[in-house]
């Protein structure tokens, strides 16, 4: 977590005005290892500091945070010397629930991790009971799983790109623009799986149902008509000169700190490091398709802002392809089985390349119809560790953007 | 030059502002209470019970088993079973919910009941407006308001409605089939049995001789 030594060392390095002896005394006299005892973030006040530092709590309820989650600032001026993100507000004790639920009670619970999503947490759980139970998925619901994946990357990024431009002050248009692309998608996903958002479609082995009668031509038909408004929606921002003067430069995350603190997704490769689970696992069928990974260079808001773009453009690369290929036949498993499922004892990690990262899921079977462990690597939460690193010394203002980049969904972060 | 960036958006914003008095792809939004989009065939939010015939409660395909309800996740499904039993649609006799309440306000619309359920008693409805101002009682749904006829189900989901009402005929059919078939076995064997028969050998030692009372 970023409420380590980092505050201090970075106060020292990256304030600007730590040309004042006085500030670096006090950043340095801060002690967070030692217990607290009144609440305050605040340090000692020290007598030689010229005017006072300021204890905010931004959140948890702040329309910048994306849901329930508090940033508590400490500022110098304008300037962030602290930040320390607290979150659980939206704590559901998802892990505690699924170990007491069948297997396949779990789906729709992983629905409600990352609720923008929830087609490709399905997809993670089912990988690892798949790899826990063996089953074997059909070609024709491999290729489903993709297009549904693909289509969640769409949705996902199209609605961060929409609320990172709300937070920067473009309010609303953006947004709604974004919000009417998805709503075909989601369009799609109901007449798939029945729900717009919490679809529960994957199953071990397979998907649920097979698709109505029409969907694939539906689905091209979105496919089709969607770099047409990609291509006006980058002309509406990709060079806008206010979004450049917000973006560029601020927020920035070195490569190594990223790689250490074990950042994945658009995030990572924004810093320019080339890690793509769908390239470097290739689960499922993604080796039969030919997509690019979108690197950034300066890993700074605007990189991210980039990245997602382009990754959207790759999306529907792979998805034009599998709508062209994607066979008939079998759905689902003839072997595999979902209601009163009791896998063999062992493990298994099973991650894919979520929209928003590396998101994992650890199953510790002991043979009986409930896991014994059930754990998530969340990567909103994961890549939430860092945020104070790439807020010291900027304002306020940039803080707000700096969250909206990382791609935050808090009911995955508290789980 | 700056400002390129900015006059370019604007003249995209204008596009949409234009686009969407004509445009259908820029024209989305509908009118709701009064404009409706039509249901997707696979749309569900929460489950009710299905019944043949006129008798809602006589005709309830539920036969009880309780399976819906140890599998919904969050345990919202709440059923008695009954005593007695009532003939099912292939006048099989079969147990039948004494009372069988979902807790709506609970239920997440996972469709894991439907899916589990072996009898196709349980179906996912589309109704959506069902807004109160009682928190509980309003929200939790009984036996009589869960029960709705098969005919309904059929406008909701008619494929699968199809679907089930071919495979429900077939096993009615066998059914029938079979019952006739034991019926005629029966008439056989009692034919047989009626027709004079030349008399069984009586066998000897067959019926175990009285023993005599011992005398102490
Ligand atoms: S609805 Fe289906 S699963 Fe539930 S008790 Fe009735 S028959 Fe059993
Ligand atoms: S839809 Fe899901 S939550 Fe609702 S009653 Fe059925 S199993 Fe339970």
């Amino acid at each position: 977590m970023s409420f380590s030594n980092s505050g201090n060392t970075g106060g020292e390095t990256v304030i600007p005005s730590s040309d004042s002896p006085s500030l670096n005394g006090v950043t340095a006299a801060i002690d967070f290892d030692e217990p607290q005892k009144s609440y305050s973030l605040l340090p000692k006040q020290n007598s030689e500091v010229p005017g006072e530092l300021l204890e905010v709590a931004m959140g948890p309820h702040h329309p910048s945070t994306h849901g329930v989650f508090r940033m508590d600032v400490v500022l110098d001026g304008e300037r962030i010397v602290k930040l320390k993100p607290v979150f659980g507000y939206l704590h559901r004790n998802h892990e505690k629930i699924a170990e007491g639920t069948s297997y396949l009670g779990s789906i729709p619970y992983t629905d409600r991790l990352d609720y923008l999503c929830s087609m490709s947490n399905n997809w993670g759980y089912a990988l690892t009971v798949e790899k826990l139970s063996g089953f074997q998925v059909p070609e024709r619901a491999e290729y489903i799983r993709v297009i549904m994946a693909e289509l969640t990357r769409l949705v996902n990024h199209i609605c961060l790109v929409g609320f990172l431009m709300q937070d920067m002050g473009a309010m609303g248009t953006p947004l709604m623009y974004a919000f009417r692309e998805r709503e075909k998608i989601l369009d799609l996903f109901e007449a798939a799986s029945g729900a717009r958002m919490m679809c529960n479609y994957l199953r071990f082995g397979g998907v649920r149902c097979d698709l109505p009668k029409g969907w694939l031509d539906e689905a091209r038909k979105v496919v089709e008509n969607f770099p047409r408004f990609l291509d006006e929606f980058e002309a509406l921002l990709s060079g806008n000169e206010i979004l450049i003067a917000r973006a560029q430069g601020v927020g920035v995350l070195g490569k190594e700190l990223a790689v250490n603190a074990g950042i994945t997704g658009p995030m990572l490769r924004a810093c320019g490091v080339n890690y793509d689970i769908r390239k470097v696992d290739k689960y499922g069928i993604y080796d039969r398709f030919d997509f690019r990974v979108p690197l950034g260079e300066h890993g700074d808001v605007f990189d991210r802002y980039m990245v997602r773009v382009l990754e959207m453009r790759e999306s529907l690369k792979i998805l034009k392809a599998a709508l062209r290929d994607i066979p008939e036949g079998l759905i689902v498993d003839a072997k595999a089985k979902s209601r009163g499922l009791r896998p063999k004892v062992g493990e298994a990690y099973g991650r894919i390349e979520g929209p928003k990262g590396e998101l994992g899921f650890y199953l510790i079977s002991d043979g009986s119809a409930n896991p014994y462990r059930y754990r998530v690597r969340p990567p909103s939460l994961i890549n939430l560790t860092i945020l104070e690193d790439m807020c010291l010394g900027l304002t306020i203002a940039d803080a707000v953007i700096i969250l909206g980049s990382v791609d935050i969904v808090l009911g995955e972060v508290d789980r | 030059m700056l400002g390129t960036g900015l006059i370019k958006g604007m003249a995209q914003t204008a596009k949409n502002f234009v686009g969407s008095y004509q445009g259908p792809e820029r024209l989305v939004t509908v009118q709701y209470p009064e404009e409706r989009l039509a249901p997707k065939e696979n749309a569900r939010n929460f489950p009710f019970l299905v019944f043949d015939g006129d008798d809602a409660q006589k005709g309830l395909r539920c036969v009880a088993c309780q399976i819906c309800e140890k599998e919904c996740p969050p345990k919202c499904i709440y059923i008695n079973k009954s005593k007695d039993k009532k003939p099912d649609y292939i006048g099989k006799p079969q147990f039948y919910p004494a009372t069988f309440d979902i807790d709506i306000s609970v239920c997440m619309s996972c469709q894991i009941c439907v899916e589990v359920c072996p009898f196709d008693a349980i179906k996912m409805d589309k109704v959506f407006e069902l807004s109160t101002t009682d928190r509980f009682e309003a929200l939790l749904l009984h036996k009589t308001e869960l029960a709705k006829p098969n005919e309904y189900f059929q406008e909701l989901h008619p494929t699968e409605a199809a679907e089930i009402d071919t495979r429900f005929a077939e096993e009615k059919l066998k059914a029938e089939a079979k019952a006739k078939a034991d019926a005629e076995a029966k008439a056989k064997a009692a034919a047989i049995a009626a027709a004079p028969k030349p008399e069984p050998a009586p066998v000897d030692g067959s019926i175990p001789t009285p023993v005599a009372p011992k005398t102490i």
